[in-house]
């Protein structure tokens, strides 16, 4: 089976009708489940004290900001080279999760950089990337509405997309660039050096995973939203109207 | 309700804005998809 034949339509709608319930059930059960263990079971820091379960709201939020992005980007390639419609409209699907996460990790870094730094925003490296990152995203969701010709839309995002691509990867690695600024290192690695005890660590991979299932579930409905727009348009422009 | 102590207020404003974004762009997903069902249906019995 190719990977290509869900760029088709009607294969994505077929399939995503299959496994949108699944994937819902899925997200409400880890989501609440990381939040719930994270909220009320974890202990104090003896640093941060309990302002550290902000970091179940945190960090997720943050991981999915930037590699909304990152899927935005592989979308918008794929629609440039091969022109697949639904790559498209997955790029525009994801854009509006993206910016909702990347309020989310700003504003929840701002109240945790307030109890923590002593203030809520510092044009430190990571957090300026992050601010243009978000300037990004609302540039990219303005650029979709001004343009009328959906394909012209697509073409123009997706050049955008790959030129704001460099903000995506300095708020991801702004912390490796730069040693200066406030924002930390990353709390978690994939090498065997551990940042966060295990009371946090485990509850944090729950919420990261419920953050990854709640995006997979909005992409996947707000691309057969998209998908069906389409197809209203077209049918409109085929009766004329 | 854990005791939050002196974090009380940043913590719980903080899971009160997120769970409300999460909320509002699950929502408004939902609505726009559902709303979307309804004119196509109604184009395709036209």
């Amino acid at each position: 089976m190719s990977f290509w034949k869900f760029s088709n339509p009607n294969n994505f709608m077929t399939l995503s009708e299959k496994i949108l319930p699944i994937i819902s059930v899925s997200t409400i059960l880890t989501l609440t489940t990381g939040l719930y263990w994270g909220f009320f079971l974890t202990p104090e820091d003896y640093q941060q004290g309990n302002s550290v379960k902000i970091i179940f709201l945190h960090v997720p939020s943050a991981l999915i900001a930037i590699n909304t992005w990152f899927v935005m980007l592989v979308s918008s390639i794929i629609w440039l080279i091969r022109r697949h419609h639904v790559s498209a409209l997955i790029a525009k699907a994801a854009a509006p999760i993206g910016i909702t996460m990347t309020i989310i990790a700003i504003i929840t870094g701002m109240i945790w950089g307030q109890q923590m730094w002593g203030t809520y925003w510092a044009w430190d490296p990571r957090l300026t990337s992050f601010f243009l990152l978000l300037m990004f995203y609302i540039g990219y969701q303005t650029l979709w509405s001004a343009v009328e010709k959906p394909d012209s839309a697509a073409e123009l995002t997706s050049i955008l997309c790959v030129v704001g691509t460099v903000f995506a990867v300095l708020s991801r690695y702004a912390v490796n660039f730069w040693s200066q600024g406030l924002h930390q290192g990353a709390s978690l690695s994939l090498d065997k050096e551990e940042h966060i005890h295990n009371a946090f660590s485990n509850p944090l991979y729950i919420c990261m995973a419920g953050f990854i299932l709640l995006f997979l579930t909005l992409v996947i409905l707000r691309t057969r939203t998209e998908i069906l727009k389409r197809k209203i348009f077209i049918l409109l422009d085929h009766k004329g109207r | 309700m854990p005791e939050l102590g002196q974090y009380a207020i940043p913590v719980l404003f903080a899971y009160s804005i997120s769970l409300l974004l999460i909320a509002a762009i699950t929502l408004v997903s939902y609505i726009q998809y559902k709303s979307v069902m309804r004119k196509l249906q109604k184009i395709e019995e036209d």
